[in-house]
């Protein structure tokens, strides 16, 4: 039936309708054409592509530089969030006695993995070996310092909120004059983090906006290179998508291409970093290891420079194809 | 196949290329278009063409108003109408084969059948032997011939030209006249405009004659407006 109907419009003078099953076939596999001529084309040019897919890797490799650096800064101060200490200091009346048991008070409670106690002589000595003013305390007459409790938190009550908390609470305790907590330098640390992350998020937003302009103009130069051909082909009767589906696949390319350089680049800075941190991590007896790139980022790096490249595509597409009509 | 309905054009910047053009070529029929340049035939063949809008009076081609054909349905209106120009606007990087199958490529025909109908439109048009060769490679009047296997490959019902002779010593003008002819006889309407009176006169097919966009004379039915 369907052979018979194909005949007999086949021999009309007049057929220039199409079935859909053939349109549909014919949409495959100009999809396919597209994708690999335009791939074809930008490698067979490499000297033409080759600027704009470096400036589009420089920009999609410096986020991702960033976020491998934020990363591991994260990843080291996680390492040492366990060593934090708290030091609670005894007011100057209180006896050995009671400080003793104030010791054995504090080492029933679960939070503390280890007290210790520094008596008021360990604590003069160990004052007089690094103040760097040990002579003139040797004048005094009497030792000045208090005795001290250090205390080093298990695991699960090391994040800073519950140091915080407990250091609070044992300030409340009778004969504790201070508690204090070496962690401090670790919130600066940590708030200097936030500040380069959201620094960081910045840049790599401007970065991405940057990605799109250079496709967007990258295509907008293609399409006005075209610009004869592009008549041609509309007074014959291309749609929009058709003339569009070239340079979409083409930014497509631009985006995933730069992005695959870039995620080079980046892991070609990391191994060349990671020997001279593990040596670095080495002398702080840290057992710190530099971090690469996750596979999932490098993913979804890829990812995001294909979509950059064929969003900045499409907004130049839409932008310019519209001015170009049949004269 | 196309009604003109007191037809105005005014372009931009106050230029009235039509002024009132009203006639209807049948199905079937092929018929010329003639006048002085700026008489308004090529601004004519732009209407049909939707690659100028008419600033009043309606145009029906093929029973479709075209005034309701859409910006994005365009392109589907064209791939009604062959249109040849007197520049062929080929792509010159491209062989005469992949120019001819350019229509088809946009209309989606099967990759089974592009080869049968360029071949079958290339030997219509002479050039079967050329169809590896690029534009540049051809005789203006063989590029013309390229230009016209472009536009009846995908058999539209509606041929246009515009000066497809204007480039060519008479002979050849002569050949591409008969060309038309027989697309023609086969059934494709056909409108050419031109202003080789000679040619015109030889080929005894209706005439309309436009005069600063008006119609000088009309041996086409003049449609009323009902």
């Amino acid at each position: 039936m369907s052979e018979v109907k194909s005949k007999t419009k086949r021999s009309s003078a007049t057929s220039y309708k199409i079935s859909f099953r053939d349109r549909f076939n014919t949409a495959l596999k100009l999809h396919k054409e597209n994708s690999l001529q335009t791939l074809l084309d930008i490698l067979r040019q490499p000297t033409n592509s080759l600027m704009t897919i470096l400036v589009l890797a420089i920009a999609l490799a410096l986020p991702s530089a960033f976020y491998l650096f934020m990363t591991n800064a994260k990843a080291v101060s996680q390492s040492w969030d366990g060593g934090v200490k708290i030091s609670v200091y005894l007011q100057d009346d209180a006896t050995e006695n009671q400080a003793q048991e104030l010791l054995t008070q504090l080492s029933l409670r679960p939070e503390f993995e280890q007290v210790t106690f520094v008596s008021k002589e360990d604590a003069l000595l160990e004052f007089k070996e690094y103040s760097g003013i040990g002579d003139a305390i040797s004048y005094l007459d009497k030792n000045p310092l208090p005795f001290a409790i250090t205390l080093t938190p298990t695991s699960s009550f090391a994040d800073p909120k519950s140091l915080e908390s407990l250091a609070q609470e044992l300030t409340t305790l009778a004969l504790v004059d201070k508690a204090k907590l070496d962690s401090d330098w670790i919130k600066k640390y940590n708030s200097i983090l936030t500040i380069s992350e959201q620094i960081a998020t910045f840049v790599s937003l401007m970065l991405a906006l940057g990605v799109l302009l250079i496709v967007g103009n990258t295509i907008r130069l293609a399409i006005l290179n075209r610009r004869d051909e592009i008549q041609v082909i509309k007074l014959v009767g291309a749609t929009d998508a058709f003339i569009r589906r070239p340079f979409l696949y083409t930014g497509l390319w631009y985006g995933l291409i730069a992005a695959l350089l870039a995620a080079l680049m980046v892991n070609i800075v990391f191994v060349l970093l990671k020997q001279s941190t593990s040596q670095l991590a080495q002398l702080y007896s840290s057992e710190f290891s530099l971090l690469g790139l996750a596979p999932s980022f490098t993913l979804s790096l890829l990812v995001i420079g294909s979509l950059l490249g064929l969003i900045g595509a499409w907004v130049s597409v839409r932008k310019h194809l519209k001015d170009i009509n049949p004269q | 196949m196309i009604e003109f309905h007191q037809v105005f054009k005014r372009y931009e910047g106050g230029h009235e290329a039509l002024k009132g053009v009203s006639f209807a070529l049948p199905r079937g029929e092929m018929a010329f278009l003639t006048g002085h340049s700026g008489a308004g035939k090529s601004t004519l063949l732009k209407l049909i063409a939707l690659m100028e809008r008419p600033t009043r009076g309606q145009i029906i081609l093929d029973d479709i108003n075209i005034s309701n054909v859409k910006d994005r349905q365009i392109p589907y209106h064209r791939r009604k109408i062959g249109m040849i120009f007197q520049d062929h606007r080929l792509l010159y990087d491209r062989s005469v084969y992949d120019n001819v199958a350019l229509p088809l490529i946009i209309a989606g025909v099967s990759d089974r059948d592009i080869p049968k109908r360029v071949r079958a439109a290339l030997d219509k048009v002479g050039l079967l032997s050329k169809e590896r060769q690029l534009p540049i490679q051809l005789s203006g009047g063989e590029q013309q011939r390229v230009g016209i296997a472009r536009a009846v490959v995908n058999k539209p019902p509606l041929l246009l030209a515009d000066e497809p002779t204007g480039n060519l010593d008479p002979e050849l003008s002569e050949d591409i006249m008969n060309l038309f002819a027989q697309f023609n006889q086969v059934g494709v309407s056909v409108l050419i405009a031109s202003h080789d009176l000679g040619l015109i006169a030889r080929m005894k097919h209706p005439v309309i004659a436009l005069k600063e966009g008006r119609t000088i004379r009309n041996e086409l039915a003049e449609v009323d407006f009902a």
